[in-house]
């Protein structure tokens, strides 16, 4: 299975190496700088790349480039999803996953290593678990160890790990009991030209944050569960009970965790909560070019439309560009060509625009195309689907716990072409 | 902590060891005194002796000498004896297992026999952790010393039995890594992993589908021959003889009962959210499904497209495999493919590719139009791949072969060298399959010709040209007198293609070109690629007869002009599935080491009976189970001594493992309970014999006369009712909880028509009492019920109704009553218990007040909480209580041990929430005084 593992900076030096069966050479390593410098963008890096001897499959998280190295076959998706798993731990225990974070907490990061695969094959990969094994770092915990030399390995026997439960950590307590659940929904949608949607459809995911104490077991009902067209669940959801019932009954993990999430059919039609108008246009032989946009709220169920951003990759061709934003700010980098507009919230009374003109590159032809424009935007207190949640129940333990749930709307790839 | 110290030795090169095992081993600085001097001998002596102490500070020496940098490996084989390997041996599952996790990691032969020692000992301890951990070591120890393989399959054989979800996965690895082709191992062990697949974590799952999926293809018969008629790739088939339909329906497709059961039971596990799982079983359906079933994968994998980049290249990969065989599979989700601009380019080229397999007629003008976005793309390579993609489109779809061509002839004009040049040799390609027609674009593209500069395109030109002079007989002719000007300053390949189109024109039209063709050739008979003076010997050869040249020139005009087939423009998946999917030699489109080959379906299906297992049944009584359509099925019970007969056959093979197949046997017992399975003839296993009796119902001990309130007289209208349970097995279902309702009509009126309402808002399985037709004032009636409480104390909600009225009425059971009582031995509880500790244990002290302390309090108290059968206890201040779900039939045991003034109860039970709600429940009737 995972033979070996390279964590690679974005400048390409191999900072963290770990070897689960016998040692591999980092010179393993020189086929995948050598795939980073034919890809012109860091994201075009393929994710298998075959050596003589070897197979490298790497994953781009938070601009590091997780390496493993593999000898033999195995699904690449096994290895992709562990790698991903890694980082989400990382992220978990550090707050963050960067270079600094994994170099400033080594010891840990490598205790957590050396748990989640056992000669190469996944061992403990649930947060939960982890946990029990391996104290996350906190300022306190660090001073302390630092004068007393002990380290972050847990006292206590992980004894999750033999539970029914797994994702479960035992003899958990609260003072205060509280279960929060977030529906998130994305909408990823392409308009063309015209304004009309090519393309539009609704990814939610319900996330959790649950803190009880004992052995709660919950269960969550919607009131219109139809709506899902196709779901995947935590492994805590009992499956029997969602077929027959369309009720989602679990023994929640502790703490954060994604309970759910789903796909809206895509026989609804979407409502699309934003439109832009635009008009960007370069003439034949004119080193200037127009650019106006102009974003309206549409469809958005009386609420407020927020964190906007702009962003859109502007021809080659050029130069610079001279706008002025009715609200929130802009930059042009010359260099990558890349335009963005802070816009905030949209006011339905004063459309947000911006207006200017681009100069183009004396003497080069009009560029034949025109640039995408990427929105996002956040909805609060809505689910664009419709979803609603009816109710959440706890059985099993007698305390009152106190419950809370949000809805928002997010826009996932949302695609503007003009 | 000890044993983690000989890492040092062993990864001291790891930077990550290290500092973990420094930190485990507390080094103080004097360590680096005096010890260093100490002799290797008296270490070992130290190490030898029998004093924890001694042992303690030899390993602290060592830790210093290596410390130090000095070589200890001498000591090895001594720490290895005395430290690690004696933690093997306690009593904690977890140390025990920590304990061989390292042992196993030490790459070092010396330790070989003491591993395997280690392994086979691990492989039959209680703790199923344990044995999931000797799984591992198998793989770490078969790569240190692959001599060991006979030995070691001999333990996967063993652990393929274990019936503990935790083992599975690890011990299906091991299979795969030490003896895949040993598929005789798997057929006892298929239809219990197959059962706990859903269970089993989620890393495991994909390796045992992967192995699985390959068993299956070995095991049973093909599911496509019927469908063949219907798959969209040969509608001939339809129309095939008639003869040769009657053989096909001579023999129908039956699918075999186990292949049927993987199908089923990987199914819920494209709802996972681990992206391998979900594409293992996709791969599964691919290869093992009725083609018509395949449409339920569909929507699994679009929705990983939702996941990483990573995650999307490699799913989108295998969508392309898939949507060449099946384009139907994929079609209803075209829009899923449509290429965002923030793509990454390996993701753009391969939804391209799916949308180029997905294009039939009906779609065709969506996808083109899709396209022409595409093609203005600001990724150059991005757009060049797309007029590729058109050029497939226009050839496989002849309807739009002149839409496509017009548009590729509108792209000449493209501001972008790369497309113009991808146009040209796409439009080359496209009008070898029909160049009569379109003169017209040859001539449009000689007018181009001076503007395009990339050799590619202006080589296909110049072919283009070559190839159908004859269709423009006066242009063709100028183009060489321009490219005789040129012909110096031209890269190779246009050169090539201008001596060509000179020896073409030279056999068609010599009157006009002969003196060109001359001068060309003799440019290029000095030119300084060897390529081209070649070419030009050989041309000059062919077409000039002179005396030298045989016969050949004759034929001149036949070689050079010979229609040349058009090609074909497929795709570079086509025929990839000859890897299974969602394996790296798929990705990588060649074999990985270790790729283990996917067999065609055998002709014939093997034997069907070398998966039947061995099912022990409860001997004492028939039993009578209860299957879904209500007939009953008798199991016959067997004689004492035709079993005994029976068991001894058997006895040798059971015997090396008797520990571990008693305990796993238990768990197909308790299964046996609730779903009864059709029982095969078997040979009795004495071994766990005694466990299946034990869990034979009894009668209750006590039975409440409480009932509680269902439905008050005010609420009711006039209708009250009360319910009891009643503790018994319940007539109308084995895992439903029987109750008793007693209805009462307080109102001066008949009730008519008093019934259950059949709409549940829950989802408890409700036998409900016949309706009473009419309840006469001041009467009351007692009827009965049943429910499956599902062994949670959720309540069951249903709706009590008259002739008028609908009331909605609620039942909570405790959680006592989901528990029927049963007998067993004091040494089978004490057995059963040892199994069920770590999580499944739960227990408490209390202090009990002194009326309690006595038997007959005790167990009053205990039993009339909960509905649990009383064990006689050999020792006076033990109390042990078992009982099992009704649902489920996990085992619930309760002991409770009195030790002046305090009591500990302890509860053991899978069933971990049922486990502490009893707890408490037995906890509160303890510790209240009265009756």
């Amino acid at each position: 299975m995972i033979h070996s593992l390279f964590l690679v900076n974005a400048s390409g030096d191999i900072f963290l190496e770990k070897h689960w069966k016998s040692v591999v050479s980092r010179s393993v390593c020189d086929y995948f700088f050598e795939a980073v410098e034919r890809a012109t963008e860091p994201e075009n890096v393929p994710p298998v790349i075959p050596t003589p001897h070897h197979c490298l499959i790497n994953v781009l998280r938070q601009r590091i480039y997780f390496v493993a190295v593999i000898q033999s076959e195995v699904p690449p998706l096994f290895v992709i999803e562990f790698l991903h798993r890694v980082v989400d731990t990382f992220q978990d225990y550090f707050g963050v996953c960067t270079e600094a974070a994994v170099k400033d907490n080594v010891v840990v990061v490598y205790e957590l290593l050396e748990e989640m695969l056992d000669n190469g094959f996944p061992l403990a990969t649930e947060s939960n678990i982890l946990k029990e094994l391996i104290k996350p770092p906190t300022i306190l915990r660090t001073v302390v160890n630092t004068i007393t030399g002990s380290t972050n390995v847990g006292e206590q026997l992980p004894t999750g790990q033999l539970s029914v439960v797994p994702w479960r950590r035992t003899g958990v307590k609260y003072t205060n009991n509280e279960a929060y659940f977030d529906v998130v929904e994305e909408i990823d949608a392409i308009i063309d030209k015209s304004g009309s949607t090519i393309t539009a459809e609704i990814q939610g995911v319900i996330d959790a944050c649950v803190k009880l104490t004992g052995m709660p077991d919950l269960t969550l009902s919607f009131m219109n569960p139809r709506l899902l067209d196709d779901v995947s669940f935590h492994p805590c959801v009992r499956f029997k009970r969602w077929e027959a019932e369309r009720i989602l009954s679990f023994v929640p993990p502790d703490g954060n965790f994604r309970l759910l999430s789903y796909h809206v059919s895509s026989q609804n039609l979407v409502a699309i909560p934003v439109y832009v108008k635009h008009n960007i246009s370069f003439r034949e032989g004119s080193s200037q070019g127009r650019f106006e946009l102009t974003l309206g709220p549409k469809q958005t169920m009386g609420k407020a439309v927020e964190s906007v951003l702009v962003s859109s990759q502007l021809p080659r061709g050029v130069l610079n560009a001279n706008l002025s934003p009715s609200q929130g700010t802009y930059t042009f980098d010359p260099v990558t060509k890349l335009l963005s507009w802070d816009v905030g919230k949209i006011n339905p009374q004063k459309l947000p625009s911006l207006k200017g003109s681009m100069s183009l590159q004396t003497g080069a032809s009009k560029p034949d195309e025109n640039p995408t424009i990427n929105l996002q935007f956040k909805i609060q207190q809505l689910a664009v689907s419709g979803l609603k949640v009816n109710r959440l129940d706890m059985y099993g333990e007698k305390y009152k716990p106190f419950k809370g749930i949000k809805y928002m709307t997010k826009a996932g790839k949302f695609q503007v072409r003009t | 902590q000890i044993q983690s110290s000989i890492f040092n030795q062993r990864k001291a090169h790891s930077p990550g060891h290290v500092c973990k095992n420094i930190l485990h081993v507390p080094v103080s600085g004097l360590l680096f005194g005096p010890w260093f001097l100490c002799r290797n001998e008296d270490l070992k002596e130290m190490l030898e002796s029998n004093k924890e102490s001694l042992k303690l500070e030899a390993m602290k020496r060592i830790v210093g000498l290596i410390a130090k940098g000095k070589n200890a490996s001498e000591l090895f084989p001594a720490v290895v004896k005395n430290v690690a390997s004696k933690n093997i041996e306690d009593p904690n599952q977890l140390i025990r297992a920590s304990a061989l996790r390292v042992l196993s990691s030490i790459r070092v032969p010396i330790i070989v026999p003491i591993m395997m020692l280690a392994i086979k000992e691990a492989a039959t301890d209680l703790s199923p952790y344990v044995r999931k951990t000797a799984a591992h070591a198998i793989q770490k120890l078969y790569s240190l010393d692959p001599d060991q393989k006979e030995h070691l399959i001999e333990v996967i054989e063993k652990l393929l039995k274990d019936k503990s979800t935790l083992v599975a996965g690890s011990v299906v690895m091991a299979f795969e890594e030490v003896c895949p082709d040993r598929i005789d191992l798997i057929h006892k062990n298929y239809r219990k992993l197959c059962n706990l697949l859903v269970d089993v974590e989620e890393w495991g799952q994909v390796v045992i589908i992967h192995m699985l999926t390959r068993y299956a293809r070995t095991q049973f018969v093909s599911p496509w021959r019927e469908d063949a008629v219907f798959d969209e790739n040969s509608a001939k088939a339809f129309y095939d003889s008639e003869e040769e339909r009657r053989v096909d329906q001579s023999k129908p497709y039956i699918m075999d009962p186990d292949h049927r059961l993987l199908l089923r039971n990987t199914k819920p596990l494209l709802q996972s959210r681990n992206t391998a799982v979900v594409m293992a079983v996709s791969q599964l359906y691919w290869h093992l499904a009725p083609k018509h079933e395949l449409s339920i994968i569909t929507k699994s994998l679009v929705r990983l497209l939702r996941s990483h980049r990573e995650v999307q290249y490699i799913v989108l990969q295998n969508i392309a495999t898939m949507s060449i065989q099946r384009k139907g599979m994929f079609e209803p989700f075209m829009k899923s493919f449509y290429v965002r601009s923030t793509d990454a380019t390996h993701i753009k080229t391969l939804k391209l590719e799916i949308l180029t397999n997905l294009a039939n007629e009906a779609n065709i003008s969506t996808i083109l139009r899709e396209f022409q976005t595409y093609v203005k793309s600001q990724d150059k390579a991005f757009a060049a791949a797309t007029i590729q993609a058109i050029g497939c489109c226009a050839t496989n779809i002849s309807e739009v072969t002149d839409t496509c061509l017009n548009g590729l002839v509108l792209l000449l004009s493209n501001r972008d060298e790369t497309v113009v040049a991808e146009s040209v040799v796409v439009i080359k390609k496209l009008l070898q399959t029909q160049p009569s027609q379109h003169s017209d674009i040859i001539k449009h593209m000689a007018k181009l010709f001076d503007n395009i500069t990339v050799p590619m395109a202006r080589a296909s030109i110049l072919w283009l040209m070559g190839e159908y002079c004859e269709h423009v007989p006066k242009i063709a002719p100028d183009v060489l007198r321009k490219m005789a000007k040129t012909f110096t300053d031209e890269e190779d390949i246009v050169k090539l293609q201008i001596v060509n189109l000179a020896a073409k024109l030279y056999l068609t039209n010599s009157k006009q070109t002969k003196l060109l063709t001359q001068y060309i050739l003799n440019l290029g008979k000095y030119d300084q690629n060897y390529d081209i003076r070649d070419r030009t010997r050989f041309i000059r050869q062919l077409i000039v007869p002179n005396e030298k040249s045989g016969a050949l020139s004759k034929y001149a005009r036949r070689i050079l002009m010979a229609p040349k087939p058009a090609p074909v423009l497929q795709s570079a998946f086509k025929d990839r599935d000859r890897f299974q999917l969602g394996t790296l030699s798929h990705t990588l489109n060649s074999q990985a080491s270790g790729y283990l080959e996917l067999s065609d379906w055998p002709a014939v299906a093997p034997d069907q009976s070398v998966r039947n297992v061995e099912v022990v049944e409860p001997v004492r009584l028939p039993c009578i189970y209860l299957q879904k359509n209500g007939n009953a099925v008798k199991v016959e019970s067997r004689s004492e001594s035709e079993s005994g007969s029976e068991s001894s056959s058997s006895e040798s093979s059971s015997e090396s493992g008797s520990e571990l197949d008693s305990d796993s046997d238990s768990g197909t017992d308790q299964k046996k309970n609730t779903k009864p399975k059709p029982v095969q003839s078997k040979p009795f296993d004495a071994v766990s014999w005694p466990v299946c009796v034990s869990l034979q119902a009894s009668s209750p001990v006590f039975v409440p006369e409480t009932s509680h309130e269902l439905l008050h007289r005010m609420t009711g209208k006039g209708l009250s009712a009360q319910y009891r349970f009643t503790r018994q097995p319940c007539i109308y279902g084995n895992s439903m909880v029987s109750l008793q309702l007693t209805l009462s009509n307080s109102t001066d009126q008949a009730l008519e028509n008093i019934h259950i309402s059949e709409k549940s808002s829950t989802g408890q399985n409700i036998h409900r009492f016949n309706a009473i037709e009419r309840l006469e004032p001041q009467a009351s009636v007692t009827v009965s019920m049943g429910v499956d409480f599902n062994d949670s104390t959720q309540a069951a909600n249903f709706q009590l109704c008259t002739k008028e009225d609908e009331f909605s009425v609620s039942i909570q059971p405790a959680v006592g009553e989901l528990l029927l009582p049963i007998t067993m031995s004091e040494a089978d509880f004490t057995k059963e218990q040892g199994k069920l500790v770590g999580m499944n244990e739960s227990s408490a002290t209390i202090t009990m007040t002194p009326e309690n302390v006595s038997s007959q309090s005790v167990n009053r108290k205990v039993v009339s909480v909960a509905n649990l059968g009383v064990i006689p206890s050999g020792q006076e201040n033990i109390y042990r209580f078992s009982g099992k779900t009704v649902s489920s039939g996990s085992l619930v045991l309760v002991s409770v041990v009195l030790k002046d003034p305090d009591a500990v109860i302890t509860i053991n039970t899978e069933k971990t929430v049922m486990g502490s709600m009893l707890l408490r429940q037995v906890k509160t009737a303890l510790t209240n005084s009265g009756p």
